[in-house]
């Protein structure tokens, strides 16, 4: 009984690591139709920024942030000298990703060795929390709360603010926003940036959970893909629940077919790509 | 209309042999100096150990400045890719093109397997730290020297401690679901259970997991847990072991709690229990001069995967030492190699038995805090432990090789 | 004029082991070859049908696999070849019932084969009792066909050659084929193939099918190349390298796939010799062919090549009506 209750218990917890990884995907993928195969070189980027960071003084959240800012700043670039030439030819764009994550992985490898790099968490989440007999990570709980709090501030974007809406119009129909005015390329460079500064910031926040080591980049990516092809693209609600609909199948899956591990998080992709491909809430097709 | 416009027919006849002409005239192999490869993983998530082997071989080379036994050194470094294909390539480039006389090296169980066939045929000796069981057992290579440790050598003392001295009696036990993770796991279970514990579960999360909460869940009710995670997997491991505030004592494999680890541990390591066949605090010449250079060169202490490569070279050059500097007669050379005795290593004595598997001591250590670092302190040093414990040969060689289920969960 | 150049180059392929230096470099020559097999089958449906798959080293290792276990298991090699091509073509029919549902192409296509080929590595990876896992199958010796033992590299290499190049012809001759006009149709125009009465569905089919055969051709090629298979072959980093090889020469050519399979082996294998951090320029040149020379190397050059003809072939300095040409 009590293993249940502590795989579900986790099952919202990794969804929480997981709604902050994929959900700069998910919007990547809706606004500019591509699958940033350099997503996962972000998340373990920011990550390593962190360490580096806190190992020059500086603290847990401010080092968060600042490697957010940085790991936004290379996607930027990317997105400026790279994508934007390669505008309207999506393949390219995805094997263009898919190069990049060779060289930002070897990069890291160069710098910060092969050795996997600590995160400490940060002091104050530390320990466990005892609710009734059973114990739970402290830390663990600290990010279900932060995720839900940028869920909540994402949603206040998308639905509140002119940027967002102009991101969900973007999303909906590019040409027909075009014709109304937007200019989807600025917005292409805002949303990549956004896109790559919730990966990397996720990577810090997975950090004292994970640690940071080569090979992350490619652990992370298929479970950001496998979120964002159920939930379906360009939804933010679509996130959250594949994140948590993710976090359930690969605890209990774990737990009770140890074997499939691999297929218990593929095959429901798969379905659902052969059955509904635009995932649960998706707006346009896959 | 063509099939192949003419134009881009010569171009791409032309962009083609170009690529196959255009190889560097390599140095000529002279047969003055001793031509030694290494097969290391220097890309890719393997990185960590495969940089460590270079960084030990490098070191041990400066030492007798690229001299053995009157004869120059030349190193010839590999970088497989930690693929069995890529291995199998730089394989044939240092037999074929490079024309080694031995290969240090490689690093994983599968790099090995891979080519252990090609380097068998071509009679080049094999100094490896991979692991694999059958390897000297049941499917031997007759020019394979292995001086670290087969999967289980490390594990079986492991569990007479835990049986006789720690007093142990249930465990249960947990690493990745590969190879190397099935069979130290299964050398514990033998030893501990025929010493009257008993393995009451044994958890393989693959090997690539982010979060083992499932498999932490399942953890209770037993006197200790047996880890035997490798690469980077015991710290993310023991990090979320603490964090999800497991207090059972923990044993762990030679990998578990590497000495060149112990920069990346933190308090999460502080009492785990590990056997090695490397431990940083063993008192002889050569374990202090290559602790000291490898802190000077590279800022780190030593582990397993470094001072495997320095007593490789160590073992290298007493061969080198009885053959005269010869290595044109493998044959004779091969037999020098696994006749190697010797008592001043980082490992300390070992000799090796008919197999080319080492027999040496190993260490039980526990992880301690002094002042700001983490060290591993010696507990009980094991001597002279074969690949077979105290097995017979025959009689184990006769049961089925370590695997996922074998020996099987009694009851 | 072709017929000449194509003999030359025959002839050079094939003298190969003559002049290529050494056992390494005859043995570089097969990997090239065996990966251009693999490259042009993926072509067929990347170049032509216009559908990129990112799972087709899974066929790949269905194929060696199949033919790995067969071979353990005391059967000839060829009932092993036979069946590992007969269960390959059987897998594609299936990856291609699930690929080309729903929209059946652009990303959609990309995204299901990648899972597909991930569930496959998974399998490889954990149903140990079928594929031992990560520590691979080894097989016993190379075949013998007709009497001649494929054991030495040099022989290898021209059995090698001998498949690539019914490979090549294949191609060539689908691509000259009615069938491959109407499969470019369907890759350009697919609701204009439609309207015309083609039956869409059913032509990307066969030619998900050809590629699977040749992909699994390339599967027994590896298998007996390394005389090892292991899950590695079958990892999203295969899939990738394929795609890549593909990609850099030139999809939609005919030579396109073997310049792209001659440079990813080259430099994965001799490069890395001399550059340290080769993972690095590798996907460097990716990027760089991606956004400079997108439609591939062949092409490419071949474009450059008539531009400098173009640039320094004489020109007559005044039309015959007496204007100036234009530039």
């Amino acid at each position: 009984m009590s293993l249940w209750l502590v795989l579900a218990v986790n099952s919202v917890t990794l969804g929480g690591l997981l709604f902050l990884l994929s959900a700069g995907f998910s919007l990547i993928f809706g606004l500019m139709r591509i699958p940033n195969l350099t997503h996962g070189s972000f998340f373990m980027l920011g990550g390593y920024f962190a360490a580096s960071l806190i190992e020059w003084g500086l603290g847990f959240w401010p080092a968060a942030l600042v490697s957010g800012l940085l790991v936004a700043a290379l996607g930027g670039v990317v997105e400026r000298l790279v994508l934007r030439r390669l505008a309207g030819a999506e393949l390219a764009q995805v094997l263009v990703t898919l190069g990049l994550s060779f060289m930002i992985a070897d990069v890291c490898l160069k710098v910060w060795t092969g050795d996997p790099v600590r995160i400490d968490t940060p002091r104050g989440l530390q320990g466990v929390t005892t609710v009734g007999s059973f114990a739970f990570p402290t830390y663990r709980l600290a990010i279900s709360l932060v995720a839900v709090g940028f869920a909540a501030a994402l949603w206040l974007l998308m639905d509140r603010t002119r940027l967002g809406a102009m991101i969900r119009a973007g999303v909906d129909d590019p040409d027909m926003a075009r014709v109304a005015g937007i200019r989807v390329s600025r917005l292409f460079t805002i949303v990549f940036c956004l896109g790559a500064w919730l990966a990397g910031f996720a990577g810090v926040i997975g950090g004292p959970i994970l640690s940071v080591y080569p090979g992350l980049d490619q652990e992370m990516l298929p479970l950001a893909l496998v979120v964002v092809i159920l939930g379906g693209s360009g939804s933010l609600l679509g996130s959250l629940v594949g994140s948590f609909v993710v976090g359930f199948l690969y605890n209990f899956g774990q737990a009770m077919f140890p074997e499939l591990a691999y297929v218990v998080l593929f095959l429901p992709m798969l379905l659902v790509l052969v059955v509904r491909p635009q995932g649960l809430f998706g707006r346009t097709a896959v | 209309m063509s099939l192949i416009s003419r134009r881009s027919f010569l171009a791409g006849s032309t962009v083609l042999a170009a690529g196959a002409v255009a190889r560097p005239t390599g140095a000529r192999a002279q047969s003055k100096p001793v031509r030694i490869g290494l097969l290391t993983v220097k890309t890719g998530p393997l990185a960590a150990g495969g940089i460590q082997m270079e960084q030990g071989t490098t070191r041990f080379f400066k030492d007798r400045n690229y001299t053995l036994a009157g004869r120059k050194v030349e190193l010839v470094v590999g970088d497989t890719g930690g693929n069995p294909a890529g291995t199998k390539t730089k394989t044939q480039e240092l037999v074929e093109r490079e024309h080694v006389d031995m290969i240090f090296g490689p690093l994983a169980a599968f790099e090995l397997l891979a080519i252990t066939d090609y380097t068998a045929q071509a009679k080049v000796p094999v100094l490896s730290l991979a692991a694999a069981e059958d390897m000297t057992q049941r499917r031997p290579n007759p020019y394979f020297i292995r001086a670290s440790a087969t999967s289980s050598q490390n594990m079986h003392p492991l569990a007479d401690y835990a049986a006789k001295e720690l007093k142990f009696k249930t465990v249960i036990t947990i690493a990745d679901d590969f190879a190397f993770g099935h069979e130290q796991m299964a050398g514990f279970q033998r030893v501990f259970e025929d010493a009257g514990g008993r393995v009451v579960k044994k958890l393989w999360p693959p090997l690539t997991t982010p979060d083992y909460t499932p498999y932490l869940a399942q953890i209770s009710g037993v006197d200790a847990l047996v880890q035997g995670f490798a690469g980077s997997n015991p710290l993310k491991f023991m990090k979320q072991y603490r964090d999800q505030g497991l207090k059972l004592p923990v044993l762990g494999g030679g990998p578990a709690c590497d000495d060149a680890l112990l920069k990346s541990y933190g308090d999460e390591a502080v009492g785990l229990i590990s056997c090695s066949a490397y431990t940083g605090d063993l008192d002889t010449p050569s374990n202090k001069r290559l602790i000291d250079g490898m802190v000077r060169d590279y800022g780190n202490i030593p582990g397993l995967y470094s001072a495997g490569l320095y007593i490789n070279g160590q073992v290298a050059e007493a061969a080198l030492e009885k053959t005269g500097g010869k290595t044109d007669d493998r044959e004779a050379f091969n037999r020098a190699l696994r006749a190697v005795s010797l008592t001043d290593t980082p490992r300390g004595p070992f000799t090796f038995d008919h197999f080319g598997n080492v027999v040496g001591s190993f260490y039980i250590r526990r992880c301690e805090r002094k002042g700001d670092k983490l060290v591993n302190t010696t507990i009980k040093t094991y001597p002279k432990v074969s690949q077979f414990w105290t097995y017979d040969e025959k009689w184990f060689l006769a049961q089925p090789v370590y695997s996922r289920d074998y020996p099987p969960l009694k009851g | 004029m072709r017929r000449l150049a194509l003999a030359a180059a025959l002839a050079v392929l094939a003298a190969l082991p003559l002049w290529a230096g050494g056992t390494f470099y005859i043995n570089i020559g097969s990997q090239i070859l065996l990966y251009a097999v693999f490259a042009l089958g993926i072509n067929i449906l990347v170049g032509y049908a216009g559908l990129v798959s990112l799972g087709h080293a899974g066929l790949l290792g269905i194929a060696a696999y199949t033919a790995a276990r067969l071979l353990n298991g005391g059967h000839g090699h060829l009932v092993a070849v036979a069946l590992a091509l007969a269960l390959t073509l059987a897998a594609a029919a299936l990856f291609a019932t699930l690929a080309l549902r729903g929209s059946g192409s652009g990303i959609g296509f990309v995204m299901i084969t990648l899972a597909i080929g991930q569930i496959v590595w998974g399998v490889a990876y954990r149903w140990i009792s079928i594929t031992n896992g990560d520590n691979g199958i080894s097989i016993g010796a190379r075949p013998s066909p007709l009497g001649l033992s494929l054991a030495s590299p040099a022989h290898f290499y021209w059995a090698t050659l001998v498949v690539f190049l019914a490979a090549l012809g294949s191609v060539a001759i689908l691509v000259a084929s009615p069938f491959g006009a109407s499969l470019r149709g369907t890759r350009d125009q697919p609701r204009r193939m439609a309207a015309l009465g083609y039956h869409v569905w059913m032509i990307r089919f066969l030619a998900f099918l050809l590629s699977g055969l040749w992909s699994g051709v390339a599967g027994l090629l590896f298998l007996y190349y390394n005389q090892f298979v292991s899950p590695q072959a079958v990892a999203l980093t295969a899939s990738a390298e394929a795609l890549l090889m593909v990609i850099s020469g030139g999809s939609g050519t005919l030579l396109g796939p073997v310049v792209g399979a001659a440079l990813v082996v080259v430099m994965k294998n001799v490069a890395s010799a001399y550059i340290e951090r080769w993972n690095f320029v590798l996907g460097a040149i990716f990027v760089a062919i991606v956004v400079f020379m997108p439609e591939g190397l062949v092409p490419g050059a071949a474009r450059l090549w008539r531009r400098a003809i173009l640039q320094w072939t004489p020109r007559p300095s005044v039309a015959a009506s007496g204007e100036r040409p234009a530039r």
